[in-house]
């Protein structure tokens, strides 16, 4: 089966039974495929409904309208864009939906109005893609970016369609084909029990498709290979060793839950034929990738700058922006009553309960986390080019806006010699009067850095952390002088580090580049920067073009 | 509108179920916040819920469901004294829910028809004595978190506009749900949810065929299997009124009210606040095992569910809180 002969199935089946099987995801860059798709969207019988990801909450929840109450004086709502007949929704670029809109797509979906989705995912790159609540709820997926055009072929959806809708809810699904249903999703990892259900509803319509009045081993492969291949997250235990080949590392199963019931090979075979090769490498990366970008932070809400929110009533003296037209919208309705208690006054009569403020979501702004080894070993010759360095880059960050904290480890412990500031002069000094010597507790500096990584981003801020050192722990996290454990420890921070998948930066301050530092760069997913004996300044160089990369 | 799904039906999941029924027994546990994987079943509970509650007398008139006419707010103007018998409210707090249609605001059809004042109550008004449910709460907008951290502190909500001072109880238990990839919960709001559960699918594969069966069941053969379900529910329901009837009687010795304290110190938790619900909990899980008092056992069983949202997160522990809060446990009450 051709990847355009599985999409076309895809779509026939959805057509069959819309409420139940939720939806379709169509990853593809616009085109010729992605036309096809929806050229055969638009051809169902089904009314459709354009969704966009920019629409606001009173576009999706119904609101008043106002020109219309106001004219005919009486209450007018604009119906929510969910509330109509059964319909397919239609979302292009969906990758780029924020959360909240896909969650109360979830909820449209889920109220029992009938609607199912199609959306078009335009995503380029692994990582970004739909959210995975939403994708849950979809039964199917296809991905037609390897598609040429001669592939294609355009869709007609058999005359026989309605008679297959009529007959679906009545095709007999067998228990042990179920229970097979079951038992491959568990054993290629897919944790949600949607997915099985949405497998049965799949096998119903295709035996619907094909007349068949009960569900054979033939329509449950078929749905098999639509539902599962883009939720597998690993491979069946017993599979062949050349599918292990692929995938660099296939991740360990805690235990094979699949012992009791022995697998139907066929349906894994079915299954294995279409997932995507480096199905486990495009898991690991997923989880792998931080957040992508130029080096500007994650978004944040404000009220002065960036791209316009909805209004909302603000606290009053805020130091926000009025939001004229809201706020008109907010005081028209109440104009009869004020009139009437007031009726002298000209005008519209406005209170300050009218008032809206405008919101902007902008990006957050960066906080470089300086991490600096004060030890004796890294002391003694670098420390004064590792402050050049830094008080180097502190210019920069001056003028990227920035903001910086500095920590110090040394002897025991570290210590935070200047909390997130944007003040440059306060952490200059601070830094010049940075006394050096004693052992390097790597791990404490480490993890004292990732705390406050944490606890920033929290508070909207993007935390980058910029790690210099030798590397030659030589002090446990309990203070202890053990230097096998004073290295575990800084490897297990540094895990930590990677898993919360905050940016980092290893700088080596070492005259020949150490080797144990490499690894621990390597675990954090760091950029690693070896500094040969040199200036300031080349440090600055490295370290600006590493984050610029970030 | 199909029935929810019987709430006995469902599938393992053990402690979701028992956090949802210790707030049925004791509405002042305040909450159950239900994180976890997509497709677990968390809005399924939830909705399940909802049939398994006992009903309640309420006023027939009033808007935020008073038990006497002497609860009902003055701006309601109820003069009907009549009571009847609801199901208990089990009120949605949709995402993207504007503050007027929460907290409730002056009813905008009047103002503009006839130019008369009157207040429109909100959620907040009709989940009063019963359930607010939010899911995916941690994607909740901030200023809708702030109103909801304020009156379920409170218990009360206060509207103030167009010179209106409303003030209606607004006591309800909150049910969150959510999943945890998607965002974290503001430490403030996780604290108002009295017991807290991390739900995953089960990896036994019997069970999950179990899900599946159940499921097709309830969708194919709905009649049937609700009946077959419906005499599980109402037992469940009898064990809870029973055991709301017997939480009044019930002996709290104050070698208990000692474990609690030193559970919670030996745990760091912050504030008092999970002491008390530990304490709620232990009695309302010993009121429904239909014991006298409440003992070790008790606190053993409902200490994680109460426990493990309010320790001081530490990102370098390995093992999660539930598993440290077991481990405090078994240290402290022994094995």
């Amino acid at each position: 089966m051709t990847l355009w002969e599985r999409a076309q199935l895809a779509i026939t089946l959805l057509a069959i039974d819309p409420q139940r099987l939720g939806g379709l995801v169509v990853r593809a860059r616009a085109g010729a495929a992605q036309a096809e798709m929806l050229a055969a969207v638009q051809s169902l019988d089904i009314p459709k409904v354009k969704l966009q990801h920019h629409m606001t909450v009173e576009v999706l929840n119904g609101d008043i309208d106002l020109t219309a109450s106001l004219a005919g004086r009486q209450l007018v709502t604009r119906k929510s864009i969910f509330d109509c007949a059964p319909s397919l929704l239609v979302l292009p670029m969906a990758e780029r939906s924020a959360p909240q809109f896909s969650a109360r797509i979830c909820q449209a979906l889920e109220a029992g109005l009938g609607h199912s989705l199609i959306a078009l995912d335009e995503g380029v790159e692994e990582g970004d893609g739909l959210p995975a609540a939403l994708t849950d709820r979809l039964a199917f997926h296809v991905t037609l970016d390897d598609l040429a055009l001669q592939d294609l072929s355009s869709i007609a959806f058999p005359s026989s369609l309605n008679d297959s809708r009529a007959a679906v809810r009545d095709v007999i699904l067998p228990a042990d084909l179920m229970t097979q249903a079951v038992t491959l999703a568990a054993s290629l990892g897919i944790s949600s029990l949607r997915a099985p259900l949405l497998v049965g509803y799949a096998a119903q319509a295709h035996a619907a498709l094909h007349d068949r009045y009960q569900v054979t081993e033939e329509d449950l492969k078929a749905a098999v290979m639509l539902v599962y291949p883009h939720r597998a997250t690993r491979l069946p235990e017993d599979s062949e060793p050349e599918a292990h080949s692929d995938a660099a590392n296939p991740p360990e199963a805690p235990q094979d839950p699949t012992q009791t019931i022995p697998l139907n090979d066929l349906m894994i075979e079915a299954v294995k034929a279409v997932l995507p090769p480096d199905v486990l490498a495009q898991l690991q990366s997923v989880v792998k990738q931080p957040a992508s970008g130029s080096g500007s932070g994650t978004r944040r809400k404000g009220n002065h700058r960036g791209r316009p929110l909805p209004a909302r009533l603000g606290p009053k003296n805020s130091g926000a922006r009025v939001d004229l037209v809201a706020s008109l919208r907010a005081a028209i309705p109440w104009q009869t009553l004020r009139k009437a208690a007031n009726p002298e006054a000209v005008g519209p009569i406005f209170k300050a309960s009218d008032l809206r403020h405008k919101r902007y979501e902008i990006g957050s702004d960066r906080l470089l986390i300086f991490t600096v080894d004060a030890s004796g070993s890294a002391a003694v010759a670098r420390l004064a080019e590792a402050k050049g360095a830094v008080e180097l880059l502190l210019g920069e960050a001056y003028s990227r806006r920035d903001h910086v904290a500095l920590y110090a480890f040394r002897g025991t412990g570290s210590e935070a010699l200047l909390p997130p500031t944007r003040s440059l002069v306060q952490t200059k000094k601070r830094l010049a009067a940075l006394p050096g010597g004693g052992a390097t507790p790597l791990a404490a500096g480490l993890a004292a850095a990732f705390h406050l990584a944490l606890q920033e981003r929290r508070n909207g801020l993007t935390p980058t952390v910029v790690l210099l050192t030798d590397g030659r722990a030589n002090v446990a996290l309990d203070g202890s002088n053990d230097r096998a454990q004073a290295a575990a420890d800084a490897l297990m921070v540094a895990q930590k580090i990677a898993e919360a998948q905050i940016p980092a930066l290893v700088i080596d301050t070492t005259i020949r580049p150490e080797k144990t530092l490499q690894t621990l760069a390597g675990t954090m997913r760091a950029n690693y920067i070896a500094l040969p004996r040199s200036d300031a300044k080349s440090v600055s160089g490295a370290v600006a073009s590493a984050l610029a990369q970030s | 509108m199909k029935q929810p799904f019987p709430f006995s039906a469902i599938v393992g999941q053990d402690d979701m179920k028992l956090a949802m029924v210790l707030t049925a027994i004791d509405p002042s546990i305040a909450g159950v916040l239900v994180f976890g994987e997509r497709g677990t079943g968390k809005s399924t509970a939830v909705r399940a819920l909802a049939g398994l509650l006992p009903p309640i007398i309420a006023v027939k008139a009033c808007p935020v469901n008073s038990a006497d006419i002497k609860d009902c707010p003055a701006w309601c103007e109820i003069s009907d004294a009549t009571v009847q018998s609801i199901a208990t409210p089990v009120v949605d707090l949709p995402l993207g829910a504007s503050e007027d249609r929460v907290t409730g605001a002056l009813d905008i059809e009047k103002a503009l028809t006839k130019g008369e004042k009157a207040f429109q109550p909100g959620l907040f008004a009709q989940a009063n004595r019963g359930y607010l449910y939010i899911d995916e709460v941690n994607l909740l907008e901030d200023h809708i978190v702030d109103l909801l951290l304020d009156v379920a502190q409170s218990g009360e909500n206060v509207v103030e506009r167009e010179g209106l001072s409303i003030r209606h109880a607004a006591r309800f238990v909150l049910v969150g749900s959510g999943n945890p990839e998607e965002g974290e919960l503001r430490p403030q709001l996780m604290d108002r949810f009295g017991l807290s559960v991390d739900v995953m699918s089960s990896t036994n594969i019997d069970e999950r065929i179990e899900v599946i069966k159940r499921r097709d069941a309830y969708e194919n053969d709905h009649e049937a299997f609700i009946a077959h379900w419906q005499s599980e529910d109402a037992s469940l329901r009898a064990r809870i009124v029973a055991a709301r009837a017997a939480l009044a009687d019930l002996q709290t010795p104050d070698s208990a009210l000692r474990r609690v304290a030193e559970l919670c110190i030996a745990l760091g938790s912050d504030g008092l606040r999970g002491e008390l619900t530990l304490l709620k909990a232990a009695r309302a899980f010993a009121a429904l095992s239909g014991d006298a008092a409440v003992t070790d056992e008790h606190i053993r069983k409902t200490a994680v569910l109460a426990l493990r949202h309010r320790l001081r997160r530490d990102p370098l522990d390995e093992s999660g809180s539930s598993s440290r809060v077991a481990r405090t446990v078994s240290e402290i009450l022994g094995d």
